[in-house]
């Protein structure tokens, strides 16, 4: 200040030297932030592609077409061992006799066995229940679909290279061959595939389904579900509206933010210890996997019914308590219906979050191969997230597909979940 | 399902004692209803809760200890000989029972004493699931009989409902606490017992981690080697490279969005952010294992590098991305805290907007920040599936994010997965191993919160 003018000058000089720098510098601090907010979205983009080009041909599946005639061993179904007789009949060999009829210049025996390494072994079943379905087709003739084994629908897909040489790759020339010769008669096809979306896990990649495991995840959510909302919503009830401001409400809120943060594989030590070790709940059922989850969940609940409740102005409770309700009523009749779309939103967030969850589901024991559909939460079970873990596992090409669409199936439920807890929110939440 | 019928029958039974309960109460007021203490709807509450509570605690009680006791009476049963058997084999002999009972294994291959104890269970279960099914409809009969014979005019009957419902607000709010407690003393004492096993320091300091056991106890060789630093350091190893990638994306990101962004940018970008939080850490796991471990090694072998195809990079930079919302969102809250009167003085004083944010608002948010990197950090330390799926199983001591380094959560659940007997240390270390993570977890959330709630203070 008390400089001689010409410092000022000087003063001003130097800062207009700098403003170009400065000016540059500016540009590349906003670019460089624009910069990683596309590096973030970049990365769910990848994500989302990576996932979906690997997956989306699981969606399909290779069919072969046979002529299967249903012969002798099906005459004299209508005596009274027809059911018996239908079930043990050999349709193994049904299979083999149609393919060798296809390909009457094979008769090596390890060329045969490649042959029938082309269809899928659950063929069998599927034979086995259209004549279970209709004993008619007794000693007819049929173009039946079957479903090809993993490698043919790998080699059809793409998925395995022609141009590999023959040792490096799970088909042999010959089995190309005779694809390609079947693909000519329009006897190969690409159908969508039915049994991704009914059938339960398989060590087979063309049979294996995510029914069994979508049925797990939903018991087990039912009963997070059951059991969270209404102790997540009493519990916010009790800490907003009733309980004194003491020690002993401060040790509850302190554990609430405590357990939100808490590893969800921490959660899962807790459910072996206590659940499975002292109270001898069996292992692997959606139970078990429904209390572990709920009391990860309770946390997001409570947080989020708190919120909804705090949201509720304090008018409303006085012009109830003013007519003359009791505390009780003015809550669970005036301030509860006004919370409750809140509530509902983080209970869906909290489910959204309880149905990705893997690590504690590891833990109680629900990683076991699982072919049945579960029906029960007493039964054994696996769950979406710990189906698609375990496939990530399988060594099998076609796994990798299967994986990839189940995950989008998950995924799939979760936006779902999340858009409804959006629309709920938008549609009644109201602003005080 | 026969518990599932009884509760059926239970919630019937009460629902039909709401009813009577009311009508007694219109009876008892004789039609001068004001003369009652309290609405109608309330004396029907009030029988409902005597008819379902008690037997309701009879039923959980029921569930909680049948099993333990009809095992012990099976026990008793059994030839002396059996039942002086050491636990994991007469534990063996209970199941043979119990699946002969249930008829999962056929009658002509036992052997005639099971089948005995088979018959002898499976009596003493009839027995006692008939016992609990009269026992629990009496108790809500009788309960709802008491309770209507309790009615009256004068009767407070709401005072009485509205006491029982903040019982139930009370319990359930107290769970919270029972969870903590739950965690704590369930590693705890199971960590106790294995370092009963294996000294603490051992486990601590020790630079070696082999936690195979022999099976039989004569086999040479491994007794098992219990050193977890291995594990800490790898556990790091994935954090920093892990927080390498979110603390610049996320801190960035939040800048640009809190600073620089239009609104409508603003509200389509974060939404798009938060997907990034809201996939299942399994997707992320299958992201790592099969897409970016091979593009990394792919890398590293084109520049002459060898890369283990379970790296600690492809773990870390997976784990980053997972992380970049979690970091964003929170440095979000901190920069919006900071007031605006701080960033027009540093306009007034010429600044330009960059150096505003990193000579005034950065500072301003630092503990902000800080706090949310902390938790950003316990996340990582906890995060499971990814590590997994993705980084290895071989305990390496090292530093080099090219090599394939374990976790402390890798190694609980491949030490705890499958079937495993509970006094081995094998299955106990997990726990250790756990009661260290909740206990490294919980510090740093507790001190992340406690800069957050300090720095908050400031400028309400």
């Amino acid at each position: 200040m008390n400089k001689p003018s010409g410092g000022k000058r000087v003063t001003a000089d130097r800062v207009n030297a700098g403003l170009a720098r400065r000016r540059a510098a500016e540009k590349r601090f906003r670019s460089v932030g624009l910069l990683s907010l596309l590096v973030g979205l970049a990365f769910l983009c990848i994500l989302f592609f990576s996932i979906v080009s690997k997956g989306y041909t699981a969606f399909q599946q290779t069919f072969i077409q046979l002529d299967i005639h249903f012969d002798e061993q099906f005459f004299g179904t209508e005596t009274e061992h027809a059911l018996e007789a239908l079930l043990s009949a050999d349709y193994g060999g049904l299979i083999r006799k149609s393919l060798r009829a296809q390909f009457p210049d094979i008769s090596n025996r390890q060329q045969l066995r490649q042959l029938y390494d082309l269809v899928s072994s659950g063929a069998v079943y599927q034979l086995r229940d259209r004549i279970l379905a209709d004993p008619g087709l007794a000693n007819q003739r049929l173009k039946i679909w079957v479903p090809a084994s993993d490698d043919a629908d790998m080699l059809i897909k793409g998925h395995i290279k022609r141009e590999v040489p023959e040792t490096a790759r799970r088909l042999s020339d010959a089995q190309i061959a005779w694809l390609d010769a079947l693909e000519a008669e329009g006897r190969v096809s690409l159908k969508f595939n039915t049994a991704f979306f009914t059938n339960g896990d398989s060590r087979e990649p063309e049979l294996a389904g995510i029914r069994g495991a979508l049925m797990g995840s939903i018991l087990t959510l039912s009963v997070t579900l059951v059991l969270s909302f209404p102790i997540g919503v009493a519990t916010a009830v009790y800490l907003e509206e009733f309980a004194v401001k003491n020690k002993w409400s401060d040790l509850i809120e302190v554990n609430i933010n405590n357990l939100a943060a808490v590893p969800s594989i921490v959660f899962g030590l807790l459910g072996l210890a206590v659940f499975i070790n002292i109270m001898n709940f069996p292992r692997s059922v959606p139970l078990v996997g429904g209390l572990v989850l709920t009391l990860m969940t309770l946390p997001t609940i409570i947080i989020a019914s708190r919120a909804a409740l705090r949201s509720v102005p304090p008018s409303i409770r006085e012009a109830a308590l003013g007519v003359g309700a009791s505390k009780m009523q003015t809550v669970f009749f005036h301030v509860l219906p006004l919370a409750l779309p809140g509530m509902l939103t983080g209970t869906i967030i909290g489910m959204a979050q309880a149905l990705g969850e893997t690590a504690p589901l590891l833990m109680i024991g629900m990683v076991a191969f699982i072919v049945d559909i579960p029906t029960g939460i007493f039964e054994p079970a696996t769950v979406l997230p710990v189906q698609i873990f375990l496939w990530a596992d399988s060594p099998e090409r076609a796994f990798i597909e299967r994986t990839s669409a189940a995950i989008m199936v998950l995924l799939g439920f979760l936006i779902a979940m999340n858009a409804l807890a959006v629309m709920l929110r938008k549609k009644l939440e109201r602003r005080w | 399902m026969q518990i599932f019928a009884l509760l059926c029958i239970l919630a019937v039974m009460a629902i039909a004692s709401f009813y009577l309960g009311r009508q007694r109460a219109l009876a008892v007021s004789g039609g001068n209803i004001p003369a009652l203490n309290s609405l109608p709807g309330y004396y029907g509450y009030y029988m409902a809760f005597w008819c379902a509570l008690p037997a309701l605690c009879i039923v959980v009680f029921w569930l909680f200890f049948e099993s333990s006791i009809v095992t012990k009476i099976v026990v008793s049963g059994l030839p002396d000989a059996a039942a002086a058997l050491p636990k994991p084999q007469l534990d063996l002999v209970l199941n043979e029972i119990v699946n002969l009972a249930q008829k999962n294994t056929a009658a002509e291959q036992a052997s005639p004493e099971i089948a005995a104890a088979a018959q002898h269970y499976s009596r003493i279960k009839t027995i006692s699931g008939m016992t609990l099914f009269v026992l629990t409809i009496t108790l809500g009969i009788g309960g709802a009989v008491f309770a209507r014979s309790r009615i009256h005019v004068h009767q407070r009957a709401r005072n009485k409902v509205e006491g029982t419902i903040l019982v139930f607000l009370i319990v359930c709010s107290t769970i919270a606490i029972f969870t903590t407690l739950g965690i704590v003393l369930s590693v705890l004492f199971e960590a106790i017992r294995f370092f009963q096993m294996v000294p603490v320091t051992d486990f601590l300091l020790g630079l070696e981690w082999s936690p195979q056991t022999a099976i039989r106890p004569d086999q040479v060789g491994s007794s098992g080697a219990f050193g977890a630093v291995p594990l800490f350091s790898g556990t790091m190893l994935v954090s920093v490279i892990a927080m390498t990638v979110a603390v610049p994306v996320g801190l960035m990101t939040a800048i640009y969005l809190s600073e620089y962004a239009s609104p409508s940018v603003r509200a389509r970008s974060k939404p798009l952010l938060e997907i990034l939080a809201g996939i299942p850490t399994v997707v992320y796991g299958f992201f790592a294992a099969l897409t970016v471990a091979p593009l990394i090694r792919g890398w590293g072998e084109s520049l002459g590098l060898s890369v283990s195809s379970e790296s600690a990079l492809a773990a870390g930079i997976v784990m980053g991305i997972m992380i970049i919302p979690f970091v964003s969102s929170l440095s979000d809250d901190a920069i919006n805290a900071v007031p605006q009167s701080l960033r027009d003085g540093a306009y007034a004083l010429g600044a330009t907007q960059s150096e505003t944010i990193k000579k005034v608002i950065i500072p301003a948010a630092l503990p902000g920040i800080v706090g949310g990197i902390l938790l950003a950090v316990s996340r990582a330390i906890g995060e499971t599936m990814i590590v997994v799926m993705a980084a290895g199983l071989a305990a390496n001591l090292t530093a080099n994010p090219l090599e394939s380094v374990t976790t402390v959560t890798v190694q609980i659940v491949t030490l705890l997965v499958g079937d495993q007997e509970f006094d081995s240390p094998k299955t106990l270390a997990a726990f250790a191993l756990g009661m260290v993570l909740f206990a490294v977890t919980l510090a740093l959330n507790v001190i992340a919160l406690y800069i957050v709630r300090k720095y908050r203070e400031r400028y309400e």
